[in-house]
């Protein structure tokens, strides 16, 4: 269908004008709230407060949601919102990874706030056309696209009802729709979401950014917790942003040199490094692929070993050398020259409603291979591949996908399901045509691949109360942990990365902490306190990337040359001093590494206060299933018979000789459990909460983050435990 | 005996640290080694000999994605 047919049945619901305004020092100082029930758009001011608490980001998406939901408010019901937000130091273009956006709402699959960090143009053309953040409240009777002319100062909701609703053509759609010419396509970001994110719970949002020498707009992923799902629902079919005019400056900021001295720094030693450190620039993300393998953290038929023969053939360099187009500048907003986006050209599809069309795959990330690949037992590039691309344009979550695709072929393959209740489909580990197929049911909203959609969560409870599965089990295997599938490593042999799952704020996503090589490789965090001192620190360090609108990848994914010879390797001081920098440089204040961490702290108990403010976040809550702890089978026991044997006599005193493998498997259950527990009154401890979890009055006023409608959250809570 | 991260590894004769990543497997491309508290840069790894009760760290700079 062509442009104008799709444009001339727009339906103008509401036009809003607005006085374009300036960035100061990181902030535009308002922000932009639409309501697609009433159609109203107003602007609102951003308090002291807002800057001094909650920073930017997802502490500014946080704070909107909180203001917005009850504790009663569900992921579909109007109220919901979905908070879009930079960050002070978002939009820069001096240093890499500084275009990111973060996007918060109640989450379909975790029912508390989920947060999601995603790169394309959006963040930075939302800043530079007036606005700190974007939220949306409400639903929409009829599909709408929401409009925003940072140049001109208007927004608009319209009807649109022609527009197709997958990711890559409708980002093409829009992309050539708002652009006045092939050049000012790259004045265009586009959100998206996708067909299956109309039933799936763990549907995503595409974030757009035009390629001009590929000349096709790419997609990055705000990914987990089914933010695509909700977007849906309101009935959004996209959120397209117009801004001309991007250049270095933008931000106002108080001290320009500051930032450019460290970008300068990190550019050379990404220049002279990257090709002999992780590769960033040749494959992004999956350089680890096969270095998983080898460390036995890769995970294989849903999470029960940790490598496999036949890892090879996905490994990162059969995608550089047969997929992914090399020497482009990859980066996903201007000025990242660890250009990590990779993006495999011309890939011809094999099935869907697709099959035959040539199209640019963004990835695959490590994520991606790990969990639509050896997590399922496919060994296929070409499979991951299209995964990986229906995905993504039909608005799913690789993550969650690989990790539940993963779960009901382990319920398959032990007769837990079988054909008839899977609608035919065989799926066995290793059928990729079957993971496909039921991708394309999800985005038809039908079969067994509609309920793949919903989640490990819900599949557990469908398979124990029509199937008659033992409910025990499931909740072993079944790696899902407060509703959110578990991303794509092996934690068996990680207490503190049990920990970096289980102990977090959204989920287990592995954004607040990666400790394993420091734990189980490095044994540097030997004691329950060295794990709790990395679970507080990591966690909050990460945390600041999602409140100044950053990218992690190149605060570790990158190292400076004498980083071995320094205090704290893992921490990489040099790169904390540029992040010190950058935000003074930004806002011409003074803080310290320290009150870095302090801004994280505020923002990371805020979001445990809400999640016990929705009814959840007490250390129940916290509980992992058992796989990602240690084995839970005859099979996963005797593969690694000689370590697990090994570990009882010398870590449990026990003697594994004569025992039958269910008699050691109970034993290792058991010391695993309690270790787990004993990290967990560790961590808590050392976060200032108490032993359920609920963080102490003490600890709030400490951090500041002593507001009322916070203690009087807590309240209840500490007067119950002290009492009890 | 020698220890490898505060672990016990079994001592070879002519052991290097090359041999010894080797023989741990240990391919990821961004580790610091350290003999005895000496930090030994990857250009020497080949030639320097680990002794039988050395201390070592094989420390992998890597935060996960």
């Amino acid at each position: 269908m062509d442009i104008k047919t799709l444009r001339d049945a727009h339906k103008l619901l509401t036009e809003f004008k607005y006085e374009l305004g300036t960035v100061e020092r990181g902030y535009t100082n308002r922000t932009l709230y639409i309501n697609i029930s009433d159609n109203i758009i107003k602007s609102k001011p951003v308090t002291q407060l807002m800057k001094d608490k909650f920073i930017g980001g997802k502490g500014f998406g946080l704070w909107y949601l909180w203001n917005a939901v009850t504790p009663e408010t569900k992921w579909n019901d109007p109220e919901n919102e979905i908070v879009i937000a930079g960050g002070p130091i978002c939009g820069i273009t001096q240093y890499p990874g500084a275009g990111k956006s973060l996007v918060c709402t109640i989450s379909p699959l975790t029912h508390i706030p989920i947060d999601s960090n995603v790169g394309g143009y959006f963040g930075p053309y939302l800043k530079f056309s007036g606005w700190d953040a974007l939220e949306i409240q409400g639903k929409a009777e009829k599909d709408v696209i929401i409009y925003i002319d940072g140049n001109k100062g208007i927004v608009t909701i319209e009807e649109a009802p022609l527009e197709a609703i997958d990711g890559h053509v409708i980002s093409e759609e829009l992309t050539e729709m708002y652009a006045d010419s092939e050049e000012d396509k790259k004045n265009i970001s586009v959100i998206s979401a996708g067909t299956a994110s109309d039933y799936a719970n763990i549907g995503i949002l595409n974030f757009s950014f035009y390629d001009l020498r590929r000349q096709v707009a790419r997609l990055k992923q705000a990914g987990r917790g089914g933010i695509g799902r909700v977007f849906r629902d309101k009935k959004i079919k996209a959120i397209v942003i117009k801004f001309k005019g991007t250049k270095g400056n933008l931000n106002n900021p108080a001290n320009q040199s500051l930032i450019n001295k460290a970008g300068i720094k990190l550019h050379k030693q990404i220049h002279d490094l990257d090709d002999v450190q992780c590769r960033m620039r040749k494959i992004g993300t999956a350089n680890i692929i096969e270095i998983m393998d080898e460390y036995d953290l890769l995970p294989v038929h849903n999470y029960q070993y940790g490598s496999h023969p036949d890892t090879h053939k996905i490994e990162s360099n059969v995608f550089i050398e047969k997929y992914i187009t090399q020497n482009m500048p990859d980066g996903c907003w201007y000025g990242c020259s660890l250009s990590c986006a990779k993006a495999a050209d011309n890939f011809e599809l094999k099935t869907g409603p697709y099959k035959g069309h040539k199209v640019t795959i963004d990835g695959p990330e490590y994520e991606n291979a790990a969990g639509l690949g050896a997590n399922c037992g496919i060994f296929d590039p070409e499979i991951i591949l299209e995964a990986n691309f229906y995905c993504d344009t039909y608005g799913v979550d690789t993550i969650s996908f690989g990790t539940i695709c993963a779960f009901v072929m382990e319920c398959y393959e032990r007769g837990i399901i079988n054909k008839e209740i899977t609608g035919g489909l065989e799926l066995n580990f290793g059928n990729g045509f079957a993971q496909l197929e039921l991708l394309h049911q999800m985005s038809r909203g039908e079969g067994f691949g509609y309920l793949v959609g919903l989640g490990v969560r819900r599949l557990k409870e469908i398979f124990v109360r029509d199937y008659g599965a033992d409910p025990n089990f499931l909740n072993d295997i079944g790696m899902e942990q407060k509703g959110l599938e578990v991303s794509e490593y092996l934690p068996k042999e990680s207490l503190a990365q049990q920990g970096g799952y289980g102990l977090t704020n959204k989920g287990p996503q592995h954004d607040e902490a990666w400790l394993i090589f420091m734990d189980m490789v490095n044994n540097q965090i030997p004691t329950f306190e060295d794990k709790a001192e990395a679970l507080h620190y990591f966690p909050m360090f990460r945390t600041w990337f999602g409140l100044m609108g950053l990218c992690k990848l190149p605060w570790n994914d990158t190292t400076p040359a004498n980083n071995a010879e320094t205090d704290e390797p893992a921490k990489i001081p040099e790169h904390v001093q540029n992040y010190v920098d950058l935000f003074n440089g930004i806002t011409g204040m003074n803080i310290d590494k320290h009150e870095l961490i302090r801004q994280s702290e505020r923002v990371y108990n805020f979001q445990r206060v809400f999640n016990i403010r929705m009814g959840k976040g007490l250390r129940k809550h916290d509980a992992m299933p058992y796989r990602s702890m240690g084995p839970v089978t005859v099979e996963e026991y005797e593969s690694r018979q000689e370590r697990y044997d090994k570990q009882l006599r010398e870590l449990v005193g026990y003697d594994p000789e004569g025992k039958t493998t269910e008699e050691k498997i109970k034993v290792m259950r058991t010391y695993r459990e309690d270790q787990y527990e004993k990290l967990t009154d560790a961590v808590y401890k050392r976060r200032g909460w108490t032993p359920n979890g609920v963080p102490t009055i003490e600890h709030l006023k400490e951090i500041g983050m002593d507001l009322p409608e916070v203690i009087e959250v807590v309240k209840p809570h500490l007067q119950q435990e002290a009492c009890c | 005996m020698i220890k490898v991260n505060d672990r016990d590894f079994e001592w070879e004769e002519g052991l290097t640290v090359e041999k010894l990543l080797e023989k741990k497997r240990y391919v990821f491309p961004k580790i610091i080694v350290k003999v005895n508290g000496e930090l030994i840069k990857k250009e020497d790894w080949a030639k320097t000999i680990i002794n039988d009760g050395d201390d070592v760290k094989a420390i992998h700079v890597f935060g996960g994605g």
